[in-house]
């Protein structure tokens, strides 16, 4: 089963963020990481930069290949997860505790076009029915 | 989309069917994973479903003479029951496809060529047949092929096959052996750098073989494996893929594998005019295998470059080498190239990480010779 945490918000590309006042923290889904296999590399945006929501600034790489990972919402990237340094495949572990990045979000408006984890889940679902 | 006759079983074993050349096949198995099997066909044993590997057969008084013009190496030195690995070149030297050459008798070969390439052979066969004295036939979509490999393949084959297996050469096969009560022909071959066999039976009777191998080997641990581990593993032990070391025009020799290019051949061959004046002139780049030093994985099309920054060839394959724990690659790069412990640098999204040139192949290749 494709777990799915009751208080986070989804983007359709299978990332999670979980907002704290003014501060955001993001990761990848339990779907994500079971879709892209083995993590052996995560690349991890400078910690200042700027990124807009659906701007690509994370690369986790698997056995596979390279996945863009986007971010949820805009604003300034506070700190990333050195953990994944020398552990990617903790992201395969626990993609919910392992988060990538910590975000100061600049518009908090932008929290609104995020999927609930009902949304989110009915999307899985179909997605999952699509690959039977 | 083509299914080979054990896709049933793939499904049913929890497989992660894709697309590829127009077959439906298992990237990895849910329950493993690429990782997982790539390191249990090291250490263990592996069942690979390559059903979708082409077959060609070529008969007549010809057959050899004919089957020697278009290939690079030196057919008649083999015997019968020989396995020979042959390149087969266009004109300008790049490279149409890479192939194994079975020889029954010098006049009756079966060649098992790529399956992405079977149609693309085919042509190229039938544009080179003489009038007379050699027929051909595709028997792809006759023929099922697993290839049973790693450490245990043999004593895993003993226990269901009428032939000595431990008595089996390398590069040798055998069309009279039965595996269970399917009539096979069984070689020691294989494309992952362990010891193995591949076996070819009628196509209805893939789903027998796959169950019966997996029955049989499942003492010694053995698992099914996808695509995904068959790349990592075959890049892992240093051996080419068409389309990637091999192009139309990253020929044989630059690809590193002027063993299996005989230039001085009698009778000479498509693409050795070329091939012979690289050889005399020196090559103008070469592959060499690099193991990434910087973090970040190296992946075909990339481009290479030197200290200053200069590019100087592509990444043919890439990624990361399970056994070697390391993220490692071949560049296809002009001469001179850098040597062993020399650096290069690949850009990875623009940026310059940098590696160092090791030997090939990264993992040592446990053939039983």
């Amino acid at each position: 089963m494709t777990k799915i945490p009751q208080d986070l918000r989804y983007t359709r590309d299978h990332e999670w963020i979980r907002i704290d006042g003014a501060s955001g923290v993001m990761g990848i889904t339990d779907y994500a990481q079971h879709a892209m296999g083995d993590i052996v590399y995560v690349e991890l945006p400078e910690v200042g930069r700027q990124v807009k929501a659906g701007e690509d600034f994370i690369v986790v790489e698997s056995v596979k290949g390279a996945n863009d990972v986007f971010s949820p919402v805009s604003g300034k990237v506070a700190e990333v997860n050195e953990d994944l340094d020398g552990a990617p495949e903790l992201l395969n572990e626990d993609p919910y505790a392992n988060w990538l990045v910590k975000l100061e979000p600049s518009d908090p408006k932008e929290m609104d076009s995020l999927l609930d984890p009902a949304a989110y889940a009915k999307l899985v679902e179909e997605l999952e029915a699509e690959n039977e | 989309m083509k299914r080979t006759p054990m896709y049933e079983q793939h499904v049913a074993a929890g497989g992660r069917m894709v697309d590829f050349g127009g077959w439906e096949l298992p990237v990895q198995y849910e329950s493993s994973g690429i990782k997982a099997e790539h390191l249990n066909v090291r250490s263990k044993a592996g069942l690979f479903d390559v059903s979708h590997m082409g077959e060609i057969t070529v008969e007549g008084p010809d057959a050899g003479k004919w089957i020697s013009k278009l290939v690079t190496n030196d057919i008649t030195v083999m015997k019968d029951f020989q396995v020979q690995y042959n390149i087969m070149c266009t004109e300008s030297g790049g490279v149409v496809d890479d192939l194994l050459v079975y020889r029954y008798s010098p006049e009756k070969y079966l060649l098992v060529v790529n399956a992405a390439n079977v149609e693309k052979d085919w042509d190229w066969f039938s544009t080179h047949l003489p009038a007379d004295g050699v027929i051909i036939e595709n028997i792809s979509m006759k023929t099922a092929e697993a290839a049973l490999q790693g450490p245990a393949a043999e004593a895993i084959l003993a226990k269901v096959c009428s032939i000595d297996v431990q008595a089996m050469k390398f590069f040798t096969f055998t069309d009279s052996a039965t595996v269970g009560s399917i009539p096979a022909i069984v070689s020691r071959t294989g494309y992952t750098g362990e010891d193995g066999f591949e076996i070819y039976v009628p196509w209805e009777k893939g789903p027998e073989l796959w169950d019966l191998l997996l029955e049989a080997g499942k003492e010694h641990g053995i698992l099914p494996i996808g695509l995904g581990a068959r790349d990592s593993l075959r890049f892992e032990a240093g051996l080419p893929l068409c389309g990637h070391e091999y192009t139309d025009t990253i020929g044989p020799l630059e690809a590193g594998f002027g063993f299996f290019v005989k230039v001085d051949k009698a009778g000479g061959f498509i693409g050795q005019p070329v091939l012979k004046r690289q050889k005399e002139e020196g090559l103008k780049r070469k592959i060499v295998g690099l193991r990434l030093e910087d973090k970040g994985v190296p992946r075909s099309g990339m481009e290479a470059a030197d200290e200053s920054g200069r590019i100087v060839g592509t990444v043919t394959s890439g990624g990361y080498c399970p056994s070697l724990d390391a993220n490692m690659a071949l560049c296809c790069v002009e001469t001179p190239t850098p040597g062993e412990g020399e650096s290069l640098w690949v850009m990875i999204r623009d940026k310059a990480k940098k590696g160092t040139v090791v030997k090939r192949p990264f993992y040592d290749r446990k053939y039983k010779k």
